[in-house]
C-alpha cells in the first residue's frame, strides 16, 4: 500500500505535523494538485490536503470560498453540475477516485453526505432509510427492517418514531429529519462521510442532538464537515481547514488553529474580523 | 371606470360561458336517455344514438393514450435530465415549441400520408390514434418537463449521494415525486384528443359508421364528429341529436379537465 | 450489467424525443412532396395571382387568393374580438382583481379553451347567427362574421392568461416606484407595466393569431363553403381549413389532382403558423433571458 505522506502546499506546516505519528494508517482521504472550474471560473485553485481516519475535520471560511466545492469532489457530486472540469487526484486508500474506471455509484455508498437543508424523500420513515439498500439490489426484507431499526437507534430517532415508521419523512420536524437523513446515510453503511453545514437551518436544541451524534459517530467513520459557525468547528473537530478564495490557507489541528493560528488571515476570520 | 370596464370583460366570458351550457342543455337534454347511448346512427333522427361514436371515441382515447403516454414521459425525462445544453437539445426545444402550434389539421395530413397511405393502416383506429398521439406528444413532453422541473434538486442530489444511479434516482424518487403533475399534464392533452375534429376526418374517420370498432384496424367514428355530420343535417331533430351529443362530450371533457385539476391540487399539497 | 442497463434506458429516452424530430420532418416531407407534384401540374403563378378557387368543379381554377382572405378575414375579426377583451381580463386580474376572485376566475376562462371546437362551431351556427341576423337582415346563414366572432371567445383565454402571467412577473419594485411618484392604479398598469410586459403580450397575441388560422371546425360548420375574394364579413367564405376538410369528407381519389390540393393548401397554412411560431419563440426566449 501506498503511503501517501509528503508535504503540502507551500504556505502550510508540513502535513506530518498534522498527524500524530503513532498512529501509522494509511490516510482515508489524500488530495493532491486539485484544481477546480465551473465554465471560466476557477473556483478550486491548487490544493493537496490529507484527511485522517477516524477523526473530524472541519472546513471552515467565508461563503464562497470553495469549501463547499471541495467537499462535493470527494464523492464526486460536482459532477452534474454545468461546466465542471478538475485536475487534480483524490485518492481513497490510495485509488484515485476521478480514473476513467471508477464506478461512481459504488464510490457513493462507500461516502455518505448529509446536505444543508434536511432533505428526506416524500416518503415514509422505513423508505427513506431503506432506500440505499433498495438500490443495492438487497430484497431480503429481515436484514433491511434491522438495518433500518439499527440505524434509527444510532441517530437515536428510534424512540420518537418506532410507532409511526410509515409516517412520512416529511412530516418530522426539522432536527428529526436532519437525524433521519444521517441515518438514511449510516443504513448504507459508509466508512466516510461529509457534512454540508448539517446543522445551518436547525434550532440551537436540535443542533446540539446533530453535535453529539457526530462525535460519536467518529469512532467508526471518517468526518468532514463544512460549518460557518466557528463554535462549532472548534467544539466538534479534531482538524480545521481554513479555506479562502479557492485556496487552503492554514490546515491543522483544530486547537492550534484556533488558539494559535499561524496566518493573519486565519486569525481575523477566527476572531470575526471578516468573513 | 376601468375597474367595472375589468369586471364586465372578465365576466362576460364567463357569462357566455354560461349561455352557451344553458343553450345546449335546454335543445338537448331531453333527447337524452339510455336509448340514445345505445342506439346506432340512422336517417331518422329520433331513431338516432351515439354508440358507435362513443366507442369509437373511447377506443381512440385508449390507444392514444398507451401510445402517446409512454412516449411523451420518455422525451420529457430525455429533455429535463440526461440532454446536456447543446445543439441538439436547443433544436428539440424549438421543435416542441412550433410543433405545439402547429394546426391539428396538419397533423391529418401527415397521419393521412404515413399512416393511413404509407404504412397501409387504411382509415382505421390504430391510423387517428397515431396521429392523436403525435398532435398531443409536445404538451406531453412539457407537462412532464414542469412536473419533473418542481420537483426540488436536494432529492437527487440526495439520491445520488446515497450511490443510486441516474435511473434509479429517476425511478425511485423522480417519477413518484412529479406523477401528480404528469398526470394532470396528461389527462389534458387527452382531453383535448377526445374533442379533436379536423384532423380524424382527414385521416378519414367516417361520419356514418354502423358498427363499433372491434378491433386496432376496424374503421370508426367518433363524438366530435358525429356531432359534426348532425350540425350539417337540415332538419331539426338532428339539431336536437347534436346538441344532446354536445352534452354528453362536454361531460366527458369537463370531467377529465376536473379530474386534472384534482390531481394538481392534491400534488400540489405535496410540496407546500 | 448495470452501466449497460442504464445506457440502454437512456438511448430508449434519447429514441423517444427525437420522434418529435421525425414528426417535423414528416411534416414538411409529406407537404413539400405532394405540393411539389401539385406544381407538376398547376402553375405556381396561377396559384399565387389566380383569384378563384375551384378544384372541385369541372372547370378548375387554382388560386389560393380566395382561401387565404377567408382565413385572414375570420382570424382578423376573431383578433377584433380577443385583443381587446383579453387584454382588459389580463390587466384586470393582474392589477386590480382580488386574490380570491382570480382564483375562481381564472380556472373558468381556462375551461372556455378546453371546450371541444365543435361544440363552438354549433354555437355560432345555431345560436350567433340567428341572433345577429335579427340585427343585420342580410346576413346570410354562413358568414366570417359570426364564425369570427365565436373564434374569438374561444381564443380569449389564449391571450388574457399569458398576458396575465407577463404582468403579474413584472417586479413589484416597479409598481411601488409609480405609485410612489403619485401616478393613479391606471396610469401605473398603462404607463409601467403594460411596457414591462409587452413582450409576454405581443407573445400572446402573435399564438392568439396562428390559432386562429390553424381553426378548422368553428369555420368549416359557420363560415361557409364558397371560396370567395372578400372582405364583406356577411356572405359565405371558404377558409383553408374548411376547404382541406370539404375535401376530406368527399371520395377523393388518392394520387388525383384534387388530393394533391390538399397539400398545397396545407402547406400555406404551415407556412403561416411556423412563420408565426417561430416569431412568438424567439420573443419568448429574448424574455426569459432578460428576466433571468
Amino acid at each position: 500500500m501506498e503511503i501517501t505522506m509528503k508535504p503540502s502546499i507551500k504556505r502550510m506546516k508540513t502535513v506530518e505535523s498534522v498527524f500524530d505519528p503513532s498512529l501509522k494508517k494509511v490516510p482515508k482521504i489524500d488530495l493532491q494538485g486539485v484544481k477546480v472550474w465551473y465554465d471560466d471560473f476557477m473556483a478550486i485553485k491548487g490544493i493537496d490536503m490529507t484527511i485522517k481516519q477516524n477523526s473530524i475535520t472541519a472546513f471552515i471560511g467565508p461563503s464562497g470560498c470553495g469549501k463547499s466545492t471541495f467537499l462535493r469532489l470527494i464523492n464526486r457530486m460536482n459532477d452534474y453540475v454545468d461546466g465542471f472540469k478538475m485536475e487534480g487526484k483524490i485518492k481513497i486508500d490510495g485509488d484515485n477516485i476521478y480514473k476513467k474506471k471508477v464506478n461512481v455509484e459504488e464510490l457513493r455508498k462507500k461516502i455518505g453526505m448529509v446536505f444543508q437543508k434536511p432533505n428526506p424523500f416524500p416518503k415514509s420513515i422505513f423508505d427513506n432509510v431503506a432506500y440505499g439498500l433498495k438500490i443495492q439490489g438487497i430484497k431480503d426484507k429481515q436484514f433491511i427492517k434491522e438495518r433500518v431499526v439499527s440505524s434509527l437507534k444510532q441517530v437515536a430517532l428510534w424512540d420518537e418514531v418506532k410507532d409511526d415508521l410509515k409516517k412520512s419523512g416529511m412530516a418530522l420536524s426539522g432536527g428529526q429529519q436532519q437525524r433521519l437523513c444521517i441515518a438514511r446515510t449510516l443504513a448504507v453503511e459508509p466508512s466516510i462521510i461529509l457534512m454540508d453545514e448539517p446543522t445551518s437551518s436547525l434550532d440551537p436544541i436540535s443542533t446540539a442532538k446533530i453535535e453529539d451524534l457526530i462525535f460519536q459517530l467518529k469512532e467508526k467513520y471518517t468526518i468532514v464537515i463544512v460549518t460557518h459557525n466557528m463554535q462549532q468547528a472548534s467544539r466538534i473537530s479534531d482538524y480545521t481547514a481554513f479555506f479562502y478564495l479557492g485556496e487552503l490557507i492554514e490546515y491543522d489541528k483544530t486547537k492550534t488553529i484556533f488558539t494559535n493560528p499561524e496566518k493573519k488571515q486565519t486569525e481575523n476570520y477566527i476572531t470575526g474580523r471578516f468573513g | 371606470m376601468f375597474k367595472f370596464w375589468g369586471i364586465f370583460c372578465t365576466l362576460i366570458g364567463v357569462v357566455l360561458l354560461v349561455i352557451f351550457i344553458g343553450n345546449i342543455i335546454i335543445d338537448g337534454i331531453s333527447r337524452i336517455n339510455w336509448d340514445f347511448i345505445i342506439d346506432l346512427p340512422s336517417r331518422k333522427p329520433e331513431n338516432s344514438g351515439i354508440y358507435t361514436a362513443l366507442m369509437g371515441s373511447i377506443w381512440i382515447l385508449l390507444l392514444t393514450t398507451v401510445i402517446a403516454f409512454p412516449v411523451g414521459v420518455a422525451a420529457g425525462i430525455y429533455l429535463e435530465e440526461y440532454s446536456k445544453k447543446n445543439k441538439l437539445s436547443g433544436l428539440l426545444e424549438i421543435n416542441i415549441s412550433n410543433l405545439a402550434g402547429v394546426p391539428s389539421i396538419i397533423y391529418g395530413l401527415l397521419g393521412l400520408e404515413v399512416f393511413v397511405r404509407i404504412m397501409g393502416l387504411g382509415p382505421s383506429v390504430l391510423a387517428g390514434s397515431l396521429t392523436l398521439s403525435l398532435l398531443i406528444l409536445p404538451i406531453v413532453i412539457v407537462a412532464t418537463r414542469e412536473a419533473i422541473k418542481a420537483v426540488p434538486s436536494s432529492i437527487k442530489d440526495a439520491s445520488y449521494a446515497l450511490g443510486a444511479s441516474k435511473w434509479q434516482t429517476i425511478w425511485h424518487q423522480i417519477l413518484p415525486a412529479s406523477g401528480g403533475g404528469i398526470l394532470t399534464g396528461v389527462i389534458l392533452a387527452l382531453s383535448r384528443a377526445v374533442g379533436e375534429t379536423a384532423p380524424l376526418i382527414v385521416v378519414g374517420a367516417l361520419a356514418y359508421v354502423p358498427f363499433a370498432p372491434q378491433g386496432p384496424l376496424d374503421e370508426f367514428s367518433v363524438l366530435p364528429i358525429q356531432i359534426f355530420n348532425w350540425i350539417s343535417r337540415p332538419q331539426a331533430g338532428f339539431i336536437e341529436n347534436a346538441a344532446a351529443a354536445i352534452i354528453i362530450l362536454l361531460g366527458i371533457t369537463f370531467i377529465m379537465n376536473g379530474v386534472a385539476v384534482y390531481f394538481r391540487n392534491k400534488w400540489q399539497k405535496k410540496w407546500k | 450489467m448495470q452501466k449497460i442497463k442504464e445506457l440502454v434506458i437512456e438511448r430508449t429516452l434519447l429514441a423517444s424525443s427525437l420522434i418529435t424530430i421525425a414528426v417535423t420532418i414528416g411534416i414538411v416531407l409529406v407537404l413539400s412532396i405532394e405540393t411539389f407534384r401539385f406544381f407538376g401540374e398547376v402553375s405556381i403563378v396561377d396559384f399565387f395571382t389566380d383569384t378563384q378557387w375551384t378544384p372541385l368543379f369541372t372547370e378548375k381554377h387554382f388560386g389560393i387568393l380566395p382561401l387565404l382572405s377567408g382565413t385572414l378575414l375570420t382570424s382578423f375579426i376573431a383578433i377584433l374580438v380577443a385583443l381587446p377583451i383579453g387584454l382588459t381580463i389580463s390587466i384586470y386580474l393582474s392589477e386590480y382583481a382580488p386574490r380570491s376572485f382570480r382564483k375562481t376566475i381564472k380556472p373558468l376562462l381556462e375551461l372556455l379553451a378546453s371546450i371541444p371546437t365543435v361544440v363552438y362551431g354549433f354555437f355560432a351556427l345555431i345560436v350567433v347567427t340567428p341572433f345577429l341576423q335579427q340585427i343585420i337582415p342580410s346576413l346570410s346563414g354562413f358568414n366570417s362574421l359570426s364564425a369570427g366572432i365565436v373564434m374569438g371567445i374561444m381564443i380569449i383565454p389564449y391571450i388574457s392568461s399569458i398576458s396575465e402571467d407577463a404582468m403579474h412577473a413584472v417586479p413589484r419594485s416597479l409598481r411601488e416606484a409609480s405609485f410612489g411618484m403619485g401616478a393613479t392604479k391606471l396610469q401605473t398598469a398603462f404607463k409601467v407595466i403594460v411596457p414591462a410586459g409587452s413582450s409576454g403580450i405581443i407573445v400572446s397575441i402573435i399564438l392568439a393569431i396562428s390559432r386562429a388560422i390553424g381553426e378548422t371546425m368553428i369555420v368549416a360548420i359557420a363560415a361557409g363553403q364558397q371560396p370567395r375574394l372578400t372582405l364583406d364579413p356577411t356572405v359565405p367564405v371558404e377558409t383553408i381549413t374548411a376547404y382541406i376538410v370539404q375535401v376530406s369528407l368527399g371520395d377523393v381519389q388518392h394520387g388525383s389532382l384534387e388530393y394533391r390540393t390538399i397539400f398545397a393548401a396545407g402547406i400555406t397554412l404551415f407556412v403561416f403558423t411556423f412563420l408565426l411560431n417561430t416569431i412568438s419563440y424567439r420573443i419568448r426566449k429574448k424574455y426569459q433571458e432578460k428576466y433571468e
